[in-house]
């Protein structure tokens, strides 16, 4: 008879992880958290469906609260482009009513509806404190949005700045200027880390005792069949050496003659096919990747002060650990492999113990900062954060949050220090910054032709393309418009391009004006649904710290069906 | 372009204000199409939308958001067919179900709260599988748009769409469009079934996760999941072969899960949790409303320009017509044109070239189709030009024809001769040609 083990009682999941599974095997009890802790304001203009398409995707996973700002009255024309609207809705206030209907999504989630215009509400002192993460839709008045931009920016607010009509749509994230993610959620395929040109004496002393006989009569093919691949490499590669001059395989050339070594080991076992399908990837030299590389330039790991994000503290850490011993903490992961269940948990162990020493030598380097920068006990930073970051160090990521590009009536559209960069996007067939250029003269053209709100409720925004009498002209003036700025953009970078492309250019840069201009500033569900997708993603990875967020600004083109990302 | 132009198909001009955004698409120019490329603004394409018949197959997480953005693109005829019912663990992204509708039927439910939502709209319900139908009833649609989990019924949907083509009647030729997700990633496609690369053609994009060696499971596991690999398949056999495993059972799951942490504590290893354990019986993909809502709107995007040619959609013959999408560093899409095969066993006509070792025997080929990410039949049938090589039902076929198993292929075939392999999942027949290697 078994002995029943009874499983752990917190192990059963509870109705809540029972509802939320699918999302907690993506970013775990702790992006969940991060999540639930989330308020959202949501500032909602124009048709304002990607907004809400948005605030879906958020209510659905849980987020803590939601509040949209939204001072419009419902209309026929929300009926037929927003379902989070009913037929009774017909003229009440339209974010009082789409909360209504969000809120049936979840009876987990708070949301909350405010009536007042954006004008009088953005005036007040302190009124965006309540909030961790903004979205705000086009189209509005530029000078509120620098003020948003101000305030979040002076309270370290990420905010999303995103405009959807017809058949494209934009988004860009103001993030602060140092953003970094420890868990990054990378390919597992490029996270093996065996560290074969380096083996340590425990590692050597197993591969020595579970090759011994190997290539002789003296081991039983059952044996030689379940020696870990792992093992292996560090067999043959010793062998290697010594009829190489104690070098290991470097070119491609030489790796490839290394495998065929591999191989005269054995033809067929499926120990050997694993060994040698590893060999180009497990015989790479450790080397940090340009990001890694930048993050230990950074001036913040050298700038540590007493409230220095715990990030930095690590992060200062590992580099003396990198300095120290030319390699980052061993993650200490072990793919499976053919071998004898014993062999590989004893390899396992042998990996997790060098992962544990190396992170106990990081703890202690930590300590050491916290003391010399007077750290308080009650901000001491914890073991398991500091051995999530050793586990993750090769693919840890730092986002540079840059303002928004806010286009003011009677102020020049620059790209500063991206000048050079755009101007040379705009010769890439690839790239959409055209269309980014038409999303900036329409901008533009709002700033410039709005008139002030007044007390009917009339925000005063002109939108090309909204009448049918103007329609015609303002296809000419957004094109104008883009195209000016795109001369601009290339004096600015001090650089020209050559005919005919600079008119292919311009004649592709028109189309999409026509097409802007032909929505007049109206959603289509599918694009602003689309939109709101992408947007909900990217802001469950800012609030979760999980994944890699976009950086700063992605478009998308429904018409030729795919997305580019722009850094502006 | 006069306001005069936007017409009142559906009764009042009020009634019409509701479609204002979509309205004013279709009655003005695109800069993308022309009156060559079939697009006159103004009437022909709203009502070309408000008639177009249109089938959703799935009604999860992806059918949820296909059924709300068809609707607010303004089809008016919509089906939708799901065999399933709702799960509490499907409440964080299908959206049109709420906690009290959990254990009824998803078509149902997602219809009548669409139609509630979007009045004038009307879809209409089927619980069941899509293989309950016939050709007849696939040939009153315009357009066949998929969110589905499963690559069989993919397959079957596809090569039923490629049968259906009829060269002597253009209405036979149904535009396909198929969306999926798995976490932060997803794709889309739409296919023009005979005439662009068809889902069969792309099954290897899919291809299958490789499974553990039995004799891993049985005598050397090395990981949680093999642990539980083992009481799923082997323990289940021995102890409960007269249950039927429910995968959606907590007590199954808790049976499963005690033999699994067991087996791994026996053998030190450590990882096992209740969670796990479900995810690897019920082979758990991971998803998300944001995701869902990505991959849904892309397909019902192509849909509404298929429908009105408004603008030009992809997956027209030598044009793009897969956007695979990747969110989780940064944002990124690949929108490119996948080749049609003419050795595609559903919509070639050529053979595909397998080639084999001579010496390994006829059950070694049988066991590769399910593995071969361009094959993946898990209950093969062959015949070669000549003869039944093996046929794993009806029983009088197998028991004449299991005797092949363990002769060596080259006793049995001569190289490059043609076999043909049938699977009961599907109709098709798949034809190779086989090279000695």
């Amino acid at each position: 008879m078994e002995v029943q083990v009874p499983p752990p009682l917190q192990d059963i999941p509870t109705a809540k992880e029972k509802k939320y599974d699918r999302q907690l095997r993506l970013w775990g009890a702790s992006g969940q958290k991060a999540l639930e802790e989330t308020h959202v304001l949501l500032i909602n203009n124009g048709s304002g469906v990607t907004g809400v398409e948005t605030l879906k995707n958020l209510v659905l996973p849980g987020v803590g609260q939601f509040t949209i700002l939204d001072s419009h009255v419902v209309s026929e024309a929300d009926l037929g482009v927003n379902f989070f609207l009913e037929e009774e809705s017909l003229g009440q206030f339209r974010a009082e009513e789409t909360v209504r209907c969000l809120c049936e999504l979840n009876p987990g989630v708070q949301g909350f509806a405010l009536t007042e215009p954006l004008e009088t509400f953005i005036d007040k002192d302190d009124v965006l404190k309540p909030y961790n993460l903004i979205l705000v839709s086009a189209p509005l008045d530029s000078a509120i949005l620098a003020r948003i931009q101000l305030y979040a920016n002076a309270l370290q607010i990420p905010t999303f700045y995103f405009r959807s009509t017809g058949f494209y749509s934009s988004f860009s994230v103001l993030l602060p200027t140092a953003f970094p993610i420890v868990d990054t959620h990378p390919d597992p395929t490029s996270t093996t880390d065996l560290r074969l040109l380096k083996p340590w004496p425990t590692l050597s002393e197993f591969v020595r005792e579970k090759t011994k006989g190997l290539g002789t009569e003296s081991m039983n093919q059952h044996d030689k069949s379940h020696i870990p691949y792992v093992c292996l490499l560090l067999h043959y590669l010793e062998q290697w050496r010594d009829k190489n001059g104690g070098k290991n395989p470097e070119t491609y050339k030489e790796k490839s003659a290394f495998r065929e070594l591999v191989r005269e080991g054995d033809a067929n076992e499926e120990n050997f096919d694993e060994a040698c399908a590893n060999v180009l990837k497990a015989l790479n030299p450790p080397t940090i990747s340009s990001t890694v590389r930048n993050i230990f330039a950074a001036p913040e790991i050298d700038e540590l002060t007493t409230s220095s994000p715990s990030f930095w503290l690590i992060a200062n850490a590992i580099r003396q650990f990198y300095n120290t011993h030319n390699e980052l903490p061993l993650p200490g992961a072990v793919p499976d492999m053919k071998a004898q269940s014993a062999d590989y948990i004893e390899l396992q162990n042998i990996y997790k113990k060098k992962a544990r020493q190396d992170c106990a030598e990081v703890v202690e380097t930590v300590r050491q900062l916290e003391k010399q920068t007077d750290r308080p006990k009650e901000h001491e930073i914890s073991e398991k954060e500091i051995e999530n970051f050793c586990k993750g160090a090769a693919h840890i990521s730092l986002v540079r949050g840059r303002p928004l590009q806010i286009v003011e009536a009677g102020k020049p559209i620059t790209f500063g220090d991206r000048a050079k960069a755009m101007a040379m996007e705009l010769t890439n067939p690839e790239s959409l910054i055209g269309l980014y250029i038409c999303f900036l003269a329409w901008d533009e053209y709002i700033a410039t032709r709005s008139t002030p709100s007044n007390e009917n409720g009339d925000n005063g925004l002109k939108i090309p393309g909204s009448t049918d009498k103007d329609y015609k002209t303002d296809e000419t003036k957004l094109i104008d418009m883009a195209h000016i700025i795109v001369d601009n953009l290339l004096k600015e970078a001090n650089t020209s391009i050559d005919e005919p492309e600079s008119s292919e250019i311009k004649a592709q840069i028109a189309k999409q004006c026509k097409e802007l201009v032909r929505a007049g500033g109206g959603e289509l569900h599918n694009l602003a649904s689309l939109t709101g997708g992408m947007i909900s993603q990217e802001v469950i990875k800012v609030v979760t710290r999980q994944y890699v967020p976009v950086d700063n600004t992605c478009l998308f083109d429904g018409i030729a069906s795919r997305t580019y990302v722009l850094r502006i | 372009m006069a306001a005069a132009a936007v017409p009142t198909t559906n009764g009042s001009a009020t009634r019409r204000a509701r479609w204002t955004y979509s309205d004013r698409i279709l009655s003005r120019p695109g800069a993308y199409v022309d009156e060559e490329d079939g697009f006159v603004p103004g009437e022909a394409p709203i009502t070309s939308v408000e008639n177009a018949r249109i089938l959703v197959i799935g009604a999860g997480g992806l059918g949820c958001e296909i059924l709300k953005n068809l609707a607010l693109s303004g089809f008016k005829k919509i089906d939708v067919i799901d065999m399933d019912t709702i799960d509490v663990s499907n409440l964080n992204r299908q959206f049109l179900f709420r906690e009290k509708d959990v254990g009824q039927p998803k078509a149902t439910v997602a219809a009548n709260f669409v139609m509630k939502r979007v009045p004038g709209c009307t879809i209409t319900p089927y619980v069941g599988k899509i293989q309950d139908k016939d050709q007849d009833y696939y040939l009153q649609f315009n357009i066949v748009v998929c969110g589905l989990d499963s690559i069989e019924a993919r397959r079957w949907i596809n090569a039923t769409l490629v049968d259906l083509v009829d060269m002597e009647n253009p209405d036979s030729l149904k535009p396909l469009i198929d969306g999926g997700t798995e976490g932060f990633k997803g794709q889309s496609r739409v296919i023009f079934p005979t005439m662009t690369s068809c889902i069969e053609c792309q099954l290897d994009m899919h291809a299958p996760r490789a499974a553990v060696p039995l004799c891993t499971l049985a005598s050397i596991p090395r990981q949680p999941q093999h642990c539980i690999e083992w009481a799923h398949i082997i323990k289940w056999e021995e102890e409960r072969k007269d249950v039927t495993l429910d995968t959606d059972d907590p007590e199954h799951i808790t049976w499963l899960y005690k033999k699994a942490l067991a087996r791994a504590q026996e053998y030190n290893i450590s990882g096992v949790t209740y969670s796990m354990t479900q995810g690897v019986v019920k082979n758990i993909i991971p998803a998300i409303a944001s995701t869902n809502a990505i991959i849904a709107a892309s397909c019902c995007n192509e849909a509404y320009k298929i429908a009105t040619t408004c603008a030009p959609c992809i997956g027209m013959p030598g044009q793009n017509n897969y956007m695979l999408y990747t969110g989780d560093t940064s944002v990124y899409t690949y929108t490119f044109e996948h080749q049609k095969k003419d050795d595609c066993p559903v919509c070639g006509n050529l053979p595909k070239d397998l080639v084999v070792n001579p010496t390994s025997t006829l059950g070694d080929l049988v066991e590769s189709f399910a593995e071969r990410p361009e094959s993946q039949l898990k209950k093969p049938n062959l015949r070669s030009e000549g003869k039944s090589l093996y046929y794993s039902s009806p029983a009088s076929l197998m028991a004449q024809t299991k005797g092949n198993l363990v002769k060596p292929l080259n006793e049995l075939l001569s190289d490059g001769e043609e076999i043909a392999v049938t699977d009961p999942a599907f109709s098709t027949v798949f034809k190779y040609r086989v090279h000695f290697s």
